[in-house]
């Protein structure tokens, strides 16, 4: 028979829904704010009061990823008229993308930032998360001398904030060439993410059973043939979660970039605020920017939504 | 032919010796029954033949060849675990099929092989499942088929029923002997509870600190326990122990309890048999069925008191003070109204055990 609910509890069911409601809309704000004004044009940009309803453009994505130039004076109508839809948006804008002699468009930095940032942020996760893993099972698995001290050694890389560190990496890094370069913002994140990584899937590694391994032992499997069957597909949603902590550290981190990196190996979060300083800064570009930014997290959060809401390796372990 | 065979076995866990001198034979399609408390050393010693434990001295041989060296895959064991261990992310089909990918057998086989197990134990409509699905009886059934798939020298059982609810236990472990009947082959298995030790066994092992205390038949462990351990750790009820005084009184024995007026008549062949034991520093150990009681005053029959009656429906359990002792008797259900009653009591010699207070070992008396 079902519950028959009072009428407080009703009451308070409903608060709790527009309490939800209330901090939704609270988070939100500013995401819906950086998405509108990415398709805003950009007069509407920083009008006062805030337009909220307008006709949504694509110029600024344009923009955003092309070089321009001021028109100084307007296209004639067989310019306009030849012209592809993405140019005319821009010429309507009073500017013009800027062609190289073979008449090739020339692209902005952001692409070039963007790939930068993925490049980096995937390849360090896979780095950290893989060597976390297999450092994670040795703990989680084995006797190991001194354990509590190495644990807490691998922690401490992770006291210092990165801006205390940047100087003398900075300095290593241009001694050994590896300023302005992939790898060594690869190294650099690995390295800051490893302990992070380690610490959490040593957390999930103590969760998985040892008798899974030990019974894929006495079923004729090696201990590496055992992790890799056994372990590791226990282990994907602690990988999941940590790989999405990982990425998110990787493609959010600003210090390091802005120290280590100036223009072949610059990610875009150094990139994006340098452009609010170069001239009369056009908003709508700017949020262009940023909205394309928030994306591959969003993107990579949801694919993985159902290895981060645990419980799938749990039941078949009766205790 | 699988015969295992363990000599010398010693294991330290740090400065804890929990197997110490272990001997055992065990022999072709043999079901040997590892029993003790926990702590003793029975689930290291089924580890350590599975290869999941090394061993610190001693030699396990499988089939007469040392394989305390070799890695537990390549020992050709199988082994049910207490939690089943299944494999979570893999469906049932996947979990009995996988000791047979580790052997690269073709697709056809590993089917066929996989299918024929299933039923035999009557999973087949759960190959498709996934082990969280599954209820207890079956996620056992799914790993005991796991561990017969590969047809295995032998098998290994830690505890494989102990996770289970009573109703399902007497279940399953009707079907692990039917099964071991039927499919015959060397078994090793745990258990801390000794009633399904006395069903499954050929053999008992009993184990206790580490120490082999006794191995033999159910019948024998039960009926000739070798020392006090196995006595008390076998059978239920519990069998009454008590320090005993045994004199000669008119042709015949008196054994005396806790220190009661009047003594048990047993036969005078007793005080022989007992190796200059008489004087002191023995052990009376008696199973409740073998005290009996009457109501009316017999020859050879004691005068007590009851202090508890257990009902235990088939049964009832009747506490006897004798002397400063409580004595346990097996009776007939009702057969004493309640506390406080008179009956009249004597002991079985039959079934009467004395053992050495100081060792606690049996002094092998039989009348």
């Amino acid at each position: 028979m079902a519950a028959v609910r009072t009428s407080s509890e009703v009451a308070a069911n409903r608060l709790a829904i527009v309490a939800v409601l209330v901090v939704t809309i609270i988070f939100l704000a500013p995401i819906y704010w950086i998405a509108s004004t990415a398709f805003k044009p950009r007069n509407l940009a920083t009008t006062i009061p805030p337009t909220v309803v307008f006709q949504p453009e694509i110029s600024p994505f344009v923009k955003l990823f092309t070089k321009r130039s001021q028109l100084r004076t307007p296209p004639t109508p067989e310019e306009y008229a030849a012209a592809p839809w993405w140019e005319r948006v821009v010429f309507d804008g009073g500017e013009k993308i800027v062609r190289d002699g073979q008449g090739q468009v020339q692209w902005s930095g952001y692409p070039s930032r963007f790939l930068n940032s993925l490049i980096v942020a995937i390849t360090s996760t896979i780095l950290a998360v893989g060597m976390g893993t297999f450092t994670a099972y040795g703990f989680s698995r084995f006797k190991v001398k001194g354990e509590a001290d190495l644990l807490f050694f691998i922690l401490s890389t992770r006291m210092l904030p990165p801006v205390v560190v940047a100087i003398p990496m900075f300095l290593m890094y241009r001694a050994v060439g590896l300023n302005d370069s992939h790898l060594g913002l690869i190294i650099l994140y690995t390295a800051f993410n490893l302990s992070f990584s380690v610490w959490l899937m040593k957390g999930f590694m103590d969760e998985i059973p040892k008798e899974y391994e030990e019974a894929a032992l006495v079923d004729g499997y090696t201990r590496m043939e055992a992790f890799f069957k056994i372990v590791l597909p226990e282990a994907a949603t602690g990988i999941a979660a940590t790989a999405v902590f990982c990425f998110i550290t990787a493609w959010n981190e600003y210090a390091f970039a802005l120290i280590m990196t100036n223009r072949r190996a610059q990610t875009a979060p150094p990139f994006i605020p340098s452009q609010v300083g170069s001239g009369l800064p056009d908003w709508t570009v700017i949020a262009a920017g940023t909205f394309l930014f928030l994306l591959p997290v969003a993107i990579f959060t949801f694919l993985l939504r159902n290895h981060l809401l645990r419980g799938m390796s749990f039941g078949a372990i009766r205790k | 032919m699988t015969q295992i065979e363990l000599r010398g076995v010693q294991k330290f866990f740090g400065a804890v010796q929990v197997i110490k001198d272990l001997n055992l034979k065990i022999e072709d399609n043999e079901f040997i029954v590892l029993l003790g408390q926990s702590g003793c050393g029975k689930t290291t010693t089924l580890r350590a033949v599975a290869g999941l434990e090394t061993i610190d001295e001693g030699d396990i041989l499988i089939d007469g060849k040392p394989v305390q060296h070799l890695k537990a895959a390549d020992r050709d064991i199988a082994m049910v675990f207490q939690s089943f261990s299944l494999y979570p992310h893999m469906s049932v089909y996947e979990n009995i099929a996988f000791p047979l990918r580790a052997t690269r057998k073709s697709r056809g086989e590993i089917d066929s092989e996989v299918r024929s197990v299933a039923k035999t134990l009557q999973i087949t409509d759960l190959l498709a499942k996934k082990p969280s699905a599954l209820s207890g009886g079956d996620m056992q059934r799914v790993a005991i088929g796991r561990a017969l798939v590969r047809r295995p020298k032998a098998m290994l059982m830690d505890e494989p029923i102990g996770a289970l609810d009573a109703k399902l236990r007497e279940e399953m472990r009707a079907e692990i002997k039917r099964l071991h009947i039927k499919q015959g082959s060397t078994t090793i298995y745990v258990t801390h509870d000794q009633i399904e030790a006395m069903s499954l066994a050929d053999r008992i092992v009993i184990m206790h600190e580490g120490v082999l205390q006794q191995v033999g038949s159910p019948d024998e462990v039960y009926s000739r326990p070798a020392n006090l351990f196995v006595a008390q750790f076998v059978g239920s009820p519990v069998m009454n122990v008590a320090d005993a005084a045994v004199a000669e009184k008119a042709g015949s024995a008196s054994v005396t309890v806790g220190g009661a007026g009047a003594g048990f008549d047993f036969p005078k062949t007793l005080l022989a048999k007992l190796n200059g034991h008489a004087g002191g520093g023995l052990t009376l150990g008696i199973r409740p069925e073998g005290v009996l009681i009457r109501h009316e005053a017999t020859e050879g029959f004691l005068p007590v008191e009851t202090q508890i009656v257990e009902p235990l429906g088939s049964f009832d359990i009747v506490d006897l003070k004798v002397g400063s002792k409580m004595l346990r008797a097996r009776t007939k259900s009702g057969f004493v109204g309640g506390p406080g009653e008179r009956v009249f009591a004597r002991i079985d010699p039959a079934q009467a055990h004395f053992f050495d207070t100081a060792s606690g070992r049996s002094l092998g008396v039989s009348l």
